[in-house]
């Protein structure tokens, strides 16, 4: 006899049949009626109309049945809130029943009625189970606190239930304490800044030995919670360290999970020349290979955090490479993580081994992991350049499969093989050739054709084979559009004779008859390049390219060591901060790793630390494009076709300002154009190869500062009552690339002073005259001068304090006069301060975060566009920007004269007229001056 | 935490759902069934999916689907494992976990649902702490509750559940006192081409069946402790001595339990079975296509390799086979192209081969991919990591229990490319 009878039942009135036997006087027949009723509701059937009558069987003493009817009660009881009252009565008395099970089952189940009339009269019996002898009840009573808190967040505060909970952190049943901080945890992710879980290395203690005695489950909430806390120094940290370890050997890949994270995180505490470092870092690697045993589930989730790992501490697995190797009857999703594990993990040890590998996955039956296959060894060869011949040499094998897919991909990542390594693998151009046709993928397309226009000169009919490809242009993609029109351009310049005709066809093709603005827009710079300067032209269209640099997809240093912090949770599994997805968890605590305390003297100050920890809360996520995104981005192939939202603009309208652009000359045009330069910038910064705007762009930078870097306005230096009647007042400026201090002179004495001259004391960056004091004419009374005195930053260093304070004299017929300033660092940010992306990354992640500060910009009005032009304007550079969640990020480099480079992060928020600017220097020292900078350009 | 359960089945239908907090319409599934069609193969459905306001996150286990509503933010191992649980108890408690023995069983199943979880907290996942509190159905006992009136639910609070050993209850008894420990170790590998060994690693387990009475302490020694170097206990094991002594020391679990998994990475050298040796070839412009393999014994510390089951995921285009085997059965599913060959036990003196010819679809082009040879075997009394217990001994009671120690090497996914 099985419970599937319950499901067959007579077609007409089952409700009304059901309600006739639980209302029967026969307890067994009233109890198979309510199981009749569980199982319609298990299946989805509303069975609510019932009640009143299931609610009548609620006083039993029948434990099952009790069970059943509360089961019932949970599922219905929001429905039918009036009679919900009625089961109250039973369940206060329940409460106080002799059996701990039924108390514990009562308070259990109370919670799950979600219905507020209802709460108020649960909270009595709640306190005394929160308080009871038994800790069975007690743990059940502490997740009841939970779900009170998601239907009345405010009645538990009111009531103090938040308080008791806290308590039962320090309670002597280890399952109790971990429901208290499970309960806690749930409850603080509603209430991001409330502080709940405040831990002391008391109540860590307790969590500590708490975590060796209770429940896989419970020890998981401990190790998450543990995790959240930031140990005082590194005693503490190691101390902790010792204590997790063994979760490390947990049969549940969770409470791996788990501790993996607490140590990742306190790790960072300890110093490295300590042993136990060592010792610690040997000991995760085990657990993380068994990880990759278990079901292909968990070993989704294992990987997308090894991938976090792999990418904080290499050195972790870096001898595992085998256990990531795939096997055939992986599910793909396991099969396409592995891959890019192993990228991550190739290096010239064992690029043979991987390489083998991967030219066996690169003849699978599975389409996109083929596909993923073929990108991998192009990623392997620029990745390990001794390998890049063995890399290329496989992709032509590869290619000769003919198989069409294999072929595209292959092409797309023999172009950035190219990029990394120019003038070596060229001779591989004819193969190439041979399957043109076969291409039909735009990237793929797109990338044969960025070939064919780089190396025009060495093959004999790239004219045809570009012109075949402009037979169908307007039936192409963007992408392969602007990349046919910038090849058509190269081929035009390196072979003008044979080839105008089909450079004026390309021409006319991308200005006249095109819909999209983009490939307008290079199309007439290009024409107007072309018709103006062709000099000008060549030197810009077929630029020196800048190599691509390795690892183009790591992920963001803040962003990572946040995602280290979140390991196991669902944000390590979308590699995005938690507050990018999770719904409901506005302003979630941004994690940070802790700073290795072991250096010696704090070099932050107390003051940064609390700007630091206090502005955290509103830090802004940030994400990451994805890999795809961010690798044609870098390499600057239009490989994401740009997206034009809403109607093309009105295209007679484009050809009258086509029509002015070519009347006018090209100056005019970047002088038009360069309002919107800095938004185009970061792209253009790493390739000027196909990005014809961006490589005007990068031009107009070169040949002149434009004006607008920023000039404090002047102030008196030297006040005459101090100087027997000379006053000095003066500013420093920065114009065309020489630093120049712009002084005025005023005579209030009554004689006529003469020999001028002027002398620095040693300073911070050298700073001195680079000529002598201009004053030709004697300066009467009364009269007033303005001199310009060029300085240069070669002269003797000495480290001021504070560090941009320069000690002038300054010495005339009458006297000697001294006086110090200040002059403004951003004096000294040189015109070559753009850093590639890349290398930006690198050295972001290089520096250490213990240089890193942070600083708040209050009251400031500008959009992020306006900002960074602006700060362009004083050799600020963007690098980069990503707008997340109507937050943008700008990323931005500052080099000074004496080769120091500043990086930079700011964060604005739109409405938000309060900034926040981290800056990361490798001379922290300066980074207090650099702000002040910011404060001043920005604000002015 | 866990907010929603769903239970699909292959056809892609909801047949049982189970809500912790407020109700999650099953619409919510809709997402995962547009990826469920999206995937080519049903393993092939991505365990965390995102919806504009929940998470689903589901694993695939007897063709069923369980899928996990969340909501916050919840670490999805946790989910998972709990998932993982929710389908050992089902197949602990009916013998097999199908569609129809969770509809046979829907109410006992609702019961042991809402006592694993409460408000999203796992709650009681020990299947020996279930056991008390809801009784595995029976026939015997559905007899005898109808009669009685009595129900499976128990009366008494879980012991277990908080005393400091909350895996094993008290006042266990029994007349025959025993304890049975299996040493089971499957061997992965990824062989190439020319038979050189690319990958090879061993998962080992310790599975008990313990039935011992009163609150008995064991210790387990093993000759060769260096071999465990990473390991995964059951929570029962005290991890200081092990970390001290290399001793197991434990209060067991009553029945059946796993008490300790290991892994033998690849970069210990690891012993290689068997060896095949292939010969798959198609030629150009040729309908036919030639099929040889022989087995053979390797490394199998001189015992015999049994139950090898051969099989192997043909190219498309092949339209079927006609080969011979020297021993045991061979299909071919024309259909699906999977080739399976039932060897049975190898004869050193006689390998078993199967050789004869494939036929192609006339005029296609010879297939591009290699087909892999998939291997399964057992060598019975024999652990390839050469791992051997040393002793048992029980303290804490005075009775003296019957104890075997049983080991078996099993391939897991052993795969041979061609």
């Amino acid at each position: 006899m099985t419970d599937s009878k319950y499901f067959t039942t007579t077609k007409k009135g089952e409700i009304f049949e059901l309600k006739a036997e639980l209302n029967s006087d026969k307890k067994e027949k009233k109890k198979e009626a309510v199981k009749k009723v569980i199982a319609s509701m298990t299946v989805g059937k509303d069975v609510s109309a019932l009640f009143p009558d299931v609610v009548n069987c609620m006083q039993t003493d029948n434990l099952e049945l009790k069970k059943l009817v509360y089961l019932y009660l949970m599922n219905y009881a929001k429905s039918q809130p009036d009679m919900a009252i009625m089961a109250v009565n039973t369940f206060v008395k329940d409460c106080e029943d002799p059996n701990p099970l039924i108390r514990a089952l009562a308070v259990r189940t109370m919670g799950c009625i979600r219905v507020d009339k209802i709460t108020e009269y649960l909270c009595e019996p709640l306190r005394k189970c929160l308080k009871d002898e038994d800790p069975y009840v007690r743990k059940t009573a502490a997740v009841c606190v939970a779900k009170l808190h998601d239907i009345n967040a405010q009645l538990v505060e009111d009531q103090g239930f938040l308080d008791t909970l806290k308590d039962l952190i320090s309670d002597s049943n280890p399952m109790v304490v971990a429901n208290a901080v499970a309960a806690l945890s749930e409850i603080a992710e509603s209430h991001p800044n409330s502080n709940l879980l405040d831990l002391n290395p008391q109540s860590i203690n307790k969590l500590l030995t708490a975590l060796n005695e209770c429940t896989e489950w419970g020890q998981i909430f401990i190790l998450d919670c543990l995790a959240n806390y930031t140990p005082r120094d590194d005693r503490e940290s190691q101390s902790i360290c010792e204590r997790v370890t063994p979760r490390l050997s947990h049969a549940n890949s969770a409470v791996v999970l788990s501790a993996v994270k607490v140590l990742m995180k306190f790790m960072e505490m300890l110093p490295k020349d300590l042993d136990y470092y060592g010792t610690l870092l040997k000991k995760l690697a085990p657990p993380l290979v068994t990880l990759l045993s278990a079901e292909p589930e968990l070993q989704y989730v294992a990987l997308r955090n090894i991938n976090l790992i792999v990418q904080k501490r290499p050195e972790i697995l870096k001898h595992e490479m085998k256990v990531f190797f795939v096997k055939y009857n992986d599910p793909i999703y396991v099969k396409l993580e592995k891959l890019d594990i192993m990228i991550r993990l190739a290096s010239q040890a064992n690029i043979a081994q991987v390489l083998a590998e991967l030219k066996e996955y690169a003849t699978e039956v599975d389409v996109d992991f083929v596909r993923k296959a073929v990108r991998a060894i192009g990623r392997c060869a620029i990745k390990v350049e001794q390998s890049a011949e063995r890399c290329v040499s496989t992709l032509l094998d590869l290619i000769q499969t003919k198989v069409n897919y294999v072929v595209q991909e292959a092409i797309v990542v023999i172009k950035d093989i190219f990029r990394k390594y120019p003038n070596k693998y060229e001779s591989v151009i004819a193969t190439l050739c041979e399957n043109l046709d076969s291409l039909d993928e735009p990237e793929a397309r797109a990338a044969m054709i960025w070939i064919v226009g780089e190396y025009a000169e060495r093959i004999d009919n790239a004219d045809e084979l570009l012109e075949s490809f402009l037979e169908g242009f307007h039936d192409e993609s963007t992408q392969v559009q602007l990349q046919l029109l910038t090849a058509i351009v190269k081929l035009f310049l390196k072979k003008p004779t044979e080839t105008q005709e089909l450079v004026q066809q390309v021409l006319s093709l991308a200005t006249q008859d095109s819909d999209n603005p983009d490939l307008r827009d290079r199309g007439y710079i290009y024409w107007r390049l072309l018709s103006t300067d062709p000099v000008a032209a060549k030197e810009v269209v077929l630029a020196e390219k800048p190599l691509i640099s390795e690892e183009t997809d790591l992920i963001e240093p803040t962003l990572l060591e946040e995602l280290i912090c979140h390991i196991g949770t669902l944000a390590s599994v979308y590699h995005k901060p938690p507050s990018a997805f999770v719904e409901g968890s506005r302003g979630v605590m941004h994690k940070r790793l802790p700073a290795r305390t072991g250096s010696g003297e704090g070099t932050e100050s107390p003051d940064v630390g609390n700007v630091a920890g206090g502005s955290a809360p509103e830090a802004a996520p940030s994400i990451i494009p994805s890999q795809g995104d961010l690798l044609g981005d870098l390499l600057n192939l239009d490989l994401a076709p740009p997206t034009t939202t809403g109607p093309p603009p009105p295209t007679s309208g484009m050809q009258m300002g086509g029509m002015d652009l070519l009347g006018g000359g090209l100056d005019s045009l970047m002088g038009a154009g360069f309002g919107a330069a800095p938004a185009v910038m970061p792209a253009s910064l790493n390739a000027p190869v196909g990005g014809g705007l961006g490589d005007l762009f990068d031009l107009g930078g070169g040949v002149g500062m434009p004006m607008g870097a920023y000039i404090p306005p002047k102030t008196v230096w030297l006040p005459a009552m101090k100087a027997k009647g000379l006053e000095i007042s003066g500013t420093f400026a920065r114009r065309a690339g020489v630093i120049q201090m712009e002084l005025v002179l005023t005579n209030k004495a009554m004689s006529v002073m003469t020999d001028f001259a002027i002398q620095f004391n040693r300073n911070s960056f050298g700073l001195a005259p680079a000529g002598p004091l201009q004053v030709l004419t004697p300066l009467g009374p009364n009269q007033t001068i303005e001199v310009s005195l060029p300085l240069s930053t070669v002269g003797p260093v000495m480290k001021m304090d504070p560090l941009n304070n320069l000690q002038v004299a300054v010495k005339n017929n009458i006297d000697v006069f001294y006086f110090s300033c200040q002059y403004p660092i951003s004096m000294l940010f040189v015109e070559d301060g753009k850093m590639e992306r890349q290398v930006f990354l690198a050295t972001w992640k290089d520096i250490p975060n213990d240089n890193e500060s942070q600083f708040q910009i209050q009251d400031c009005h500008l959009n992020s566009d306006a900002a960074s032009n602006k700060l362009q304007g004083s050799n600020i550079f963007t690098i980069a920007k990503r707008t997340v969640e109507g937050q943008d990020m700008l990323y931005m480099a500052i080099k000074l004269s004496n080769g120091i480079w500043v990086l930079a992060e700011l964060k604005m928020q739109a409405g938000n007229p309060n900034y926040t600017i981290s800056l990361k220097c490798r001379a922290p020292e300066v980074s207090q001056c650099v702000f002040q900078c910011y404060e001043a350009v920005l604000k002015n | 935490m866990i907010h929603s359960l769903f239970l699909v089945n292959s056809s892609g239908d909801i047949f049982l759902e189970k809500h912790w907090k407020s109700v999650v319409s099953r619409s919510v599934c809709d997402y995962f069934f547009e990826a469920q069609e999206r995937a080519s193969e049903p393993e092939n459905v991505p365990p965390v999916i995102p919806t504009p306001h929940h998470y689903l996150i589901s694993v695939l286990r007897h063709r069923i689907y369980f899928v996990a509503v969340i909501q916050s933010e919840v670490p999805p191992l946790f989910v998972i494992e709990f998932l993982h649980r929710v389908v050992d108890t089902f197949q602990d408690y009916f013998g097999v976990c199908t569609e129809a023995a969770i509809k046979d069983n829907v109410v006992v199943v609702y019961e042991l649902l809402e006592e694993m979880l409460d408000n999203g907290f796992p709650l009681a996942t020990e299947s020996n702490i279930l056991k008390e509190l809801i009784k595995p159905p029976t026939i015997l006992r559905t007899v005898v509750n109808t009669i009685t009136g009595s129900t499976n639910v128990g009366e008494q609070l879980p012991t277990g559940q908080l005393s400091v050993v909350p895996w094993r209850r008290t006042g266990v008894k029994y007349t025959n006192n025993e304890a049975y420990f299996d040493v089971v170790e499957e061997i992965d590998a990824i062989i190439d081409k020319s038979g050189s060994t690319i990958t090879a690693e061993i998962q080992g387990v310790i599975d008990a069946c313990v039935k011992l009475t009163g609150m008995p302490d064991l210790t387990l020694s093993f000759m060769n402790p260096r071999l465990l170097d990473d390991v995964s206990f059951h929570p029962c094991v005290r991890f200081k001595r092990w970390e001290a002594e290399r001793i197991l020391s434990f209060i067991p679990p009553d029945g059946n339990f796993r008490l300790l998994s290991y892994h033998v990475s690849s970069q210990n050298l690891v012993a290689i079975p068997v060896y095949v040796k292939h010969n798959i070839t198609f030629r150009e412009g040729s309908s036919q296509g030639r099929f040889e393999l022989t087995l053979g014994p390797k490394q199998t510390m001189g015992k015999g390799v049994e139950a090898v089951l051969v099989s192997s995921q043909l190219p498309r285009g092949v339209l079927n086979t006609n080969l011979n085997p020297t021993q045991g059965t061979y299909t071919f599913d024309p259909v699906t192209k999977l080739l399976s060959w039932d060897v049975g036990k190898i004869n050193p003196q006689k390998l078993p081969s199967l050789k004869g010819s494939m036929s192609l679809q006339a005029g296609a082009s010879k297939p591009d991919e290699n087909p892999t040879i998939n291997i399964q075997f057992k060598i019975q009394q024999s652990a390839l990591s050469g791992l051997k217990v040393n002793r048992l001994d029980m303290y804490g009671e005075k009775y003296k229990p019957f104890k075997g120690i049983k080991y078996m090497t099993k391939a897991g996914k052993f795969q041979v490319r061609t």
